[in-house]
Order: C-alpha cells, then structure tokens, then sequence
C-alpha cells in the first residue's frame, strides 16, 4: 500500500503535489501502527511550519504519534471531517483521510523526500 | 512481627528448585561493597499489642485525641462524617486494589470515580471533573499550567486571599517569576487592580471561592468576564461545601474550578490524606491532568467503564504528558463520593446552611460577649476573621487551657495579622459550645497579660 | 460527551442482568449495577442533619445576589441503605490483594496490615488539624519526626522531607532541589538536562518537564542495563542530573552502578534513584552508600500502605547532607524537649504540599516499620527476591527472556512467541483475570516487546506460587490448543473486555443527572 506518485518521510507522512499546494497525511503503514484512531489534533489554519516541525497529533487508545511537516510552508486548509470521524485515517489514509494542505514556497523540498521505492525500502529495512 | 508465611524447608525447597544452597547466590550481581554490613538500626520488631500502646500513646499527645472543640479552618474544617462513609471506604474490595488499568475487575472503582466525577461537574457547574488531584494547592498549579499550555502565555494573576500554602505550592511548580499576587486589602483583592493586571502575557486569573479568609468577594463574574475579554482563562478555588448554596462558578464565568475536597467526608489527619478536584470546560478536556473514566460497553453490550483519554498520561506521553500525576488521591475521591451520595441534593444544602448560621451566630457572639469585631467587612460563608486586642497565639493558648481551640492564629502567615484570628464553625457546633466560644475569647481578652498590662491597655 | 443538563426520563435503573426482563441470579457475576443516578428517587434522603439551634441569618442578607445558588445541585436522592448496597454491590466488582494475587510489576501488591488502618483512624490522629499550634499536635509532630530517621536510617540519607502526596511529586521535589543546588553552585543556566534511561517509568521524564528541565533519553544495553558508552556519550556540562531506577525496570540489579555513579559525578551531576522498586534493597542496600545523592521512596509500594485504587500514597524524597538546606518548608525539629515546625528555612524549594503531605499515609508506614524492626526490613527484601527468582525458574521455559540475569524482586517476561498463535501478551493477561489473578504490568518497560511485569513481593506463600505457575502453564497450553478461549478472555468477570476506542472517541465523562422532582 505504497501509491506510486507521491512522497514520503521517515516518519511515515506522505506528501501529494496538487498546484501549489501539497495535501498531506500518513501512511497505510502507519495507521496500521496506531491501530483505531480516535483523535487527530489539527493545527490553525494560517499557521506557518518549518519543514520537519511538528504540526499536530494523531491519537489512538494507547498511542499518541506526533505528525511532522514534510515540507515548509502554511497551512491554507485542514481535514474538518475527522472530528466526527477520525477512522477515516485507518480507513482511507491516502484519500478521505489527509490530513493538512500546505501552501509550499520551496516546490523542490518535496523533491528531496523519499519515493515509493525507498520508502518501500525504508518500511523492509526497519521491519 | 511478619507478614510473610514461610518455613525453612519451604525456602530450602524454592532454592533446590533453582538448583542453589545458598540465598547469596541470588544476589551475584548486587556487588558486595554495596551490600549493608550492619544490622539497621531500627526499633521493633512490635506485636501488635505493643504498636497499639505506642500509637495510642503517641495520639493522645494530641488535643484532638480529648476532643478539643475545634474552630479550626483555613481549608480543612472539623465537618460530620456519617458512620458509613468509613464503612464503606475501608473496604478491602475499594482499599486494597490498585488503578484500575485492567477494568474488566475494576468495575467498582471505575463507576465509583465516573459517580464522582459526575457529582464533582454538578457541583461547580463545569462539564468535566477529573478523577482527583493531590490537594487544593496542586490543583491550582495544574491548573495554571493547563492554563499556560492552552494560551501559551506565560503569567498568572492570583487575586489576594487564595490560601496562602496554596500560593506557596503554586510558586513553588509554576515558578514565583510567572505569578503576579494582587495583595488583598480589607479582606478581598481589589477588582480594579486585578483587571489591570489582564494583559496579553495573562493565561490565567486565580480567583478563590470563598477566600481564605471566609469572605465572598463581590464582582467576580465581571472579572471573569474580563479575562475572557482578555484572553485568559479563570480559575476558579472553590470550597466545595460551599458550592451546595453558591452560585457554581462554571455559571458566572470560570473555565476550570479547583479546590481542596476534604470538608466532604474525610477526617482533617493533620493536613493529608485529602484530595484535589478539577473540573473544567468541555473545550479543555484534552489538556486535564490525571485520570479521566468513561462509559462504554463490553463485547456483550453491557454498560462498563475504563480509563479513557490516556494518551495524555505520563505512562504513554512521558515528557509530553498534560501532567506527571500517576497515583493521585482515588480512596477519598470514593469517600467524597459516598458522602455526596448519602447527603444528597437537599443534605448537602443543610450541612452548607448550618454552617453559615453558625459562623453567622458565633460572629455575633464574639461582638456581644468579648467586644470583638470582625477584621473586614464582608459577606462571609463559614468562617471569618476576628481582630483581636491580644496576639491570637495568646488566645489560643487561653483556649486550649479550656479544650478548645478557638482559631487559626494568623500571626503563622504573616507578622502584620498575629493579632487577626481566623474562626471557622461547622454544622458539629452547638449553640452551647459557641457560647462556650465568646465566653472563652472574652476572658482571653479580659485576662492579665504576661507582661502585667490588660489587653486592650496601650 | 454532552453539556447539555436534560433531565433524565424517569430514572429507570436498566436491567439488573445482561438479559433484559430476566431478574439477576446469585453468583452470576454479570450484573450491571445501576447508578446513583439511577437509583435516585425525588424526595428520598439520606442523613438526618439537627435543626439549627441558633437565631437564623438570612443567606440573602450575607452573601450578594448573584453569588446565591438559584437551582440546588442535582445530587442524588438516596437513601442511606439504598447508598451501602450500591456502594457494597460495587466493591463486590473489583479484584484486591484481599481477594487474590496481584502480581502487578512495579507496583508491589504486598498484604496491607490492618493494624495500621487501624492506628492512622485513631481520633488523636485523624481529628487533627494541620494549622493547630505546634503544642496541640505533639503526638503527630513526633511521628513525623521519628518516620524520617527511620527512612534516613533504612537509606542511608542525611534528611528527608515527606510532603511528596506520591512517588511523581517525589521526583518533581527532587528535581527542584537539584535544580536549586546548582543554582547555589552557579550553574543554573548551564545544567538542565536530565538524563533518564528509555526504560524508565513515564513519570520520570514527565517529572523532569515539570521542573522546567529537558530530557536525554539513553537507549539500555542488550541486557537491559544502563550502556556506559551511552552515558558517557551523554553526560556533559548541561547535565544537571541522571535519575536512575534500581534495580531497573527489568528488575535488575545495575552490575556496573557504582562506576555508573562516578562517572555522573565526575561530569557533574547528581544522581537520583526513583525509588519505586525499593523493595528489592530494604535492609540490603542503603542507596546514599553507594553514592546516590538523593531519592524518593513509595510508601505506598515498599511500606505496604494500600494503593486504595488510585492512592493515596506518599513519596518521601530523601537528600543527602548538601541537599538539606533547599528541603521544602516546614520541616520537623525537636527544640527544648519539644516538636516543632520549623519554618526558617531561606534556602528551601518552597513547598510542594499544601499542608504536611500524606500524614495519614505516613502514620500507616510507621506502624508498619515498627512491626517489622531491622529484621522484618531485610526479609522483605530477602523473601521478595526468592519469591521472584523461583517464579522466574518455573516459567522462563515457557517464555521468551529478555536477559540471562538473576532477576530481584521482579522480572520481564516477553510474550512474543505467542504471536505464532495469533495472540499477544494482552490474551494471557485477560485470561488470568478468569481464574482470580489480577494480571501483571503488560507492555512496560517499553524496551521489552509484548512485556510481562511480575513481581510477587514477599507476602505470597509457595501454596499461592505454584498455584500461580500452574494456571499460567494451563492458559500457555490453551493459547496452542484453543486460542480461541484466550481471545474471548475474560469470560467469568463481572464485564468482558470493553471498547475502549468507543469511550476516546465519543466521550462520556458524566451521567445523566437524576431526574428533578
């Protein structure tokens, strides 16, 4: 469960390019990880993030996940669906449930993260 | 005298077992310089009929083991506890079991603390209660950094007259630089130089109900309303007896209310076991301390409770943990909880009531038989503050050679009040023992001081 | 969860049993008890109060209107017998050390002697007042007094405080202290790391936080034990101290702490023991002897006061010589043949504790410690640690070790090799449940896959060992045979397991109130 088309960070977040925004979440991998998600806490939209920073948690009974930005930029819209259903992250990681879009000023930051292959890689290496 | 049930062929067999002689062996890793060579030096070991002695010779050294008729208060006060609420507490089933993390045989205390948190809401008007804190004074300070981690701001506002140990606590974990103490003057804190304090660095404004002193200040809904305006966030101390004929402050404007829950149910035991409650905004559950329960259903349907929210706790969040509280105060959160429910609705109301009448009469009392005013002006719930011609320290020991023991002598908190007695009068003080009261104050007053002047002589 | 206040509609308690319609039957077991909410009906009542015997004051006259509560709060109405079967009916859910075993590693679920309940309740005691005059509490004055050279005695401390309410707040004080006396050396702004072993309970570097500090996690050896390349890849001029728990979470006993401490030392720092297991060094090992600057104890673990599901506790944190002055205020003296609290102490933290601290809790440990004497210590320790050694030789077959070592008074098991049959350290845990053993700690320490915590603490007899032993060999044969019966687990407790993802998703943190009259 590897979409070929988008990037990927060692933390299990993927990044999808749509214009000049990029549509964020995480992984099949993850969320698999987590298990039932019951929260997600979203950040303000407006609000500026470095690449790397965190920008929000994802909570499910036992386990607490801090998500991290994939690339700097602002946050011009977040997933307001998964506040009455946050199993939309288990359920449709890649589609229903994204997370944040990000207005990005550096196109080429998502350049440098990983591809379907490495992060395939990545998952096979660490497991 | 021991409580472990062994024989020594019993331990001679576990070591066969692990295929040893000796017990050393087990202890090939501890090395030996760091093995104590001495035997402790310790007193004992007593048999029961000798621990009885010693205790009970130790409590006696107490006035309160004669029963000295107490006006004790300043946070925990010599209220009624009915028989059953030890009773029931001291259950092994509620005494002897730990937190509830496996909740499938942990259902009685898990629906004692979701009672209790349901009760702990009604009564201060909030959405949420938490399953306890340690005391009054921590629950202000957790608090203030609930408070500080949702407004990311860094300073507290305390209105005068919050309990001064509580002040100390709050200090103490908050850091004295991030608090701002408005100073009471005549028993309250001015209202207009607390809402000057409100600027853009304020997350919380601590506001005490009543006060140390007794006193219910006035315009605290307006300086709730400014805070708000302000962007910060009120705390509310409350007295939760209190609450039973106060308006709850989640009804004129506070977000969290606190306070020291042991006037319900639970002896004074020289300051602690008590417990902390908390109750706050539905919008700030997330960021509570401690234990939370909630209701659910089991694989067959039926009605349960676990602990939820829990990845706000320090056993999955660590260093992101709303707080590091793990074991907190549950047993007198039960007791609470009983005493609540064999009160009720309209008993609770007449403890509260009592309470006030009495204060109300000793007041008058003081006035009439020992010429004593009350140090402020204000309205007042269950306690008030007498200024005497005399050091209360003076009055006390006058006191105490009567069985009584009249007052908290203010003189501990600062020097400039040693002379202010803070008197407290729940619903166990008869009429006659507060007559008792003046009677005894009166001749306090009128005694030969140890310097050969009359009090009142300057 | 909802703000909304409705009122309930009628206040109909549901089914007595699982079985709607069917009445309950005896030794059923799974029976829902209703709520007080439920039980409430309007105009019953509880305890009778006297009628006020003085003039009445008119609350409007005292207190300013808006301050006067308009609606009563929506309490129960019960009335007294109805409250002691609900609250009886309720006990009867939970399992206690009373009851069963209760091998909860960490947590040492030892006997809780009565006789100290019973001396903590002594009028003397329990109607004191904390801000009586020093002269009317002599008795508990001189308690405290002895409690803290008994602890200084059994650690090897210089000086103790006792107003930490638990073992947490007992980290914290430790903390502030620590970070005072590297205020009094200068070195505030330089020293405000901590270092904590990623094996450490959570509320270590929770703890750490809330003094302001900053947390390096060292990651342990392949045994489980502090890595000295890591420490000292760690330890530098910002350490301020290395909280170290011993025996270790894994119930080890640190080979190598003494060279661990000096080197802590040498960098500079202090070096705290989180005393939680400390039930494996009463009488054995006294901390501040082997170097130890300060700790904290659990009263409430080592000293048998019961947990009282949820605490009280109390958590005692002792100090060396150095650390004495920045104690919290006030401390316990003996002046002219008397108690008092002293309260000239311009170097102390501040305090932590809005009064004294747990003194019910502290009466329940004196007691305890009386009863034992020198001698009872060191069997604790002694008897705890054989206990966990030959539980350990009778199921380390069975499972997988995370470590060769002797353990102390507790050890790690791992139950991955149960993953072969589709289950996990969770099934074994519910599974026990069904035969009257509260499980162990699961799934900590966290450097341990699919962990098993079992500490038996001394007051278990060889009878309730092996019978321990043998159950757990009888739910192993299950798990290959019919895992299906481990899924299920529990089956005979009072509710099976419960939706947990369903109570954080949709909050409900309160009743529904009793209906109004």
């Amino acid at each position: 469960m590897i979409p070929q088309g988008l990037r990927y960070t060692k933390e299990h977040e993927w990044a999808r390019r749509e214009g000049d925004t990029v549509t964020v979440g995480i992984t099949h991998w993850a969320q698999e990880q987590l298990s039932d998600v019951v929260y997600v806490e979203l950040p303000a939209v407006g609000r500026a993030v470095k690449q790397a920073e965190g920008f929000g948690v994802i909570e499910a009974v036992k386990t607490v996940s801090d998500m991290y930005a994939p690339v700097a930029g602002e946050v011009v819209e977040v997933n307001t669906a998964l506040a009455d259903n946050p199993g939309l992250v288990n359920q449709s990681p890649y589609e229903q449930g994204w997370i944040i879009k990000l207005k990005v000023k550096d196109a080429q930051e998502l350049d440098a993260l990983l591809d379907a292959t490495a992060y395939a890689a990545l998952l096979e290496e660490a497991h | 005298m021991s409580y472990v049930g062994r024989s020594d062929a019993e331990r001679k067999q576990m070591l066969e077992s692990l295929g040893l002689r000796d017990f050393d062996e087990l202890l090939r890793d501890v090395p030996a310089e760091a093995r104590l060579q001495r035997r402790l030096d310790l007193p004992g070991p007593l048999s029961e009929i000798e621990i009885r002695a010693e205790l009970e010779a130790l409590a006696a050294r107490n006035d309160a083991a004669a029963g000295a008729v107490s006006f004790l208060g300043g946070g925990m006060y010599d209220h009624y506890i009915p028989a059953i609420v030890p009773r029931l507490m001291l259950r092994s089933e509620f005494i002897t079991c730990y937190t509830p993390y496996q909740p499938e045989v942990s259902q009685g205390t898990l629906t004692v603390i979701f009672e209790f948190q349901s009760m702990i809401a009604e009564l201060t008007g909030l959405d949420v209660a938490q399953a306890s804190l340690y005391d009054g004074g921590s629950a202000v300070a957790e608090a203030c950094l609930l408070a500080r981690a949702h407004t990311d701001r860094d300073r507290v506002v305390v209105a005068g007259g919050l309990h001064p140990s509580y002040m100390d606590v709050l200090k103490t974990i908050v850091g004295a630089e991030h608090v701002t103490h408005v100073r009471a003057a005549g028993g309250v804190a001015p209202a207009a130089e607390i809402a000057r304090e409100l600027g853009p660095d304020v997350a919380a404004v601590v506001l005490a109900y009543p006060n140390f002193f007794g006193v219910v200040q006035d315009g605290l809904p307006e300086l709730a309303a400014q805070a708000k305006a302000a962007g910060a966030l009120t705390v509310a101390c409350a007295d939760p007896l209190g609450l039973a004929l106060l308006t709850p402050p989640g009804q004129w404007g506070a977000d969290i209310c606190v306070g020291e829950g042991q006037p319900l149910g639970v002896p004074p035991s020289f300051g602690g076991p008590g417990f902390g409650f908390m109750a706050v905004r539905k919008e700030l559950v997330r960021r509570l301390p401690g234990r939370l329960v909630g209701e659910t259903a089991d694989h067959d349907g039926r009605r349960g409770y676990v602990l939820t929210l829990q990845t706000r706790e320090q056993h999955i969040r660590r260093e992101k943990a709303t707080s590091n509280i793990c074991t907190n105060q549950g047993l007198l959160a039960l007791g609470a909880a009983i005493y609540l429910a064999v009160l009720g609705k309209s008993g609770l109301r007449e403890v509260a009531n009592l309470c006030f009448q009495k204060a109300h009469y000793a007041a008058a009392r003081a006035q009439q038989a020992a010429g004593l005013q009350l140090a402020y002006a204000q309205p007042f719930f269950r306690e008030f503050v007498l200024e005497l011609p005399l050091p209360a320290a003076e009055a006390l020991r006058f006191g105490r050679s009567q069985g009584m023991l009249v007052g908290v002598d203010l003189g501990r908190v600062a020097q400039g009040w040693k002379n202010h007695l803070l008197v407290a009068v729940t619903e166990k003080r008869t009429r006659a023992e507060i007559d008792r009261w003046a009677e005894c104050l009166a001749a306090a007053v009128r005694a030969p001081r140890p310097d050969g002047a009359r009090a009142g002589t300057r | 969860m909802s703000a909304d206040r409705s009122a309930a509609p009628g206040g109909q308690p549901p089914p007595a049993s699982g079985r709607a319609g069917e009445p309950p039957v005896w030794g059923e077991g799974r029976i829902v008890e209703p709520l007080l909410s439920e039980l409430s009906r309007p105009g019953h009542r509880g305890v009778t109060l006297p009628a006020s015997d003085v003039p009445a004051t008119p609350l409007a006259q005292a207190v300013p209107a808006w301050a006067l509560r308009q609606r009563p709060a929506r309490l129960p109405e019960v009335s007294e017998p109805e409250v002691v079967r609900h609250y009886t009916r309720l006990s009867a859910l939970n399992h206690h050390v009373d009851r069963g075993f209760y091998p909860l590693g960490s947590c040492t679920m030892k006997y809780n002697p009565k006789i100290n309940d019973e001396m903590a309740a002594l009028r003397g005691f329990a109607e004191s007042h904390p801000l009586a005059p020093d002269e009317a509490v002599q008795g508990t004055l001189a308690l405290m007094h002895g409690i803290s050279r008994h602890l200084c005695e059994i650690t090897g401390f210089a000086a103790c405080t006792l107003q930490p309410a638990a073992g947490a707040q007992g980290e914290m004080t430790g903390m502030l202290m620590a970070r005072a006396w590297h205020a009094s050396r200068g070195e505030a702004a330089t020293r405000r790391t901590v270092i904590v072993p990623d094996s450490a309970h959570g509320t270590n570097p929770a703890s750490v936080h809330l003094a302001g500090w900053s947390v390096r996690e060292i990651k342990s050896n392949a045994e489980g034990m502090i890595d000295l390349a890591a420490l000292d890849a760690a330890l530098g001029p910002d350490t301020a101290a290395v909280m170290i728990t011993l025996p270790s979470t894994l119930g080890i006993f640190e080979t190598q702490i003494r060279e661990i401490i000096r080197r802590i030392h040498a960098a500079g720092g202090l070096v705290y023991l989180d005393g939680a297991n400390f039930n494996a060094l009463a009488g054995l090992v006294r901390p501040h002897d082997i170097g130890f600057d300060l700790a904290h104890l659990n009263l409430h673990k080592t000293f048998s006061t019961p947990h009282g599901g949820g605490g009280p506790g109390s958590g005692p944190v002792l100090v060396s010589r150095e650390l004495e002055p920045f104690l919290p205020y006030p401390v316990v003296v003996q002046r002219d043949g008397a108690y008092a609290l002293d309260w000239q102490r311009p170097r102390s933290i501040g305090r932590v504790h809005s009064y004294h601290g747990n003194v019910g809790v502290l009466i329940r440990a004196y007691t305890y410690i009386l009863s034992l004497g020198a001698e009872g210590v060191a069997e604790v320790s002694r008897e705890a640690i054989l206990n966990a050694n030959y539980l350990l030789g009778r199921l380390k077959d069975a499972f997988e070790m995370p470590h060769e070592h002797p353990c102390m008074h507790e050890f790690v098991l791992s139950g991955k090799g149960l993953r072969k049959h589709g289950l996990r350290t969770l099934d074994v845990a519910k599974r026990l449940l069904d035969f009257g053993i509260h499980a162990p700690t699961v799934y900590f320490p966290l450097i341990v896959e699919e962990a098993l915590m079992i500490e038996p603490t001394e007051t278990e007899t060889l009878r309730n060992l092996d019978e321990f032993v043998a159950i757990v060999r009888r739910i192993l044969r299950e798990a290959a045979e019919e895992p299906e019966t481990l899924k299920n687990a529990p089956r005979t407790t009072p509710v099976s397991r419960l939706d947990e993802g369903r109570a954080a998703r949709e909050l409900k943190l309160t009743w529904e109130p009793p209906a109004e009259a």
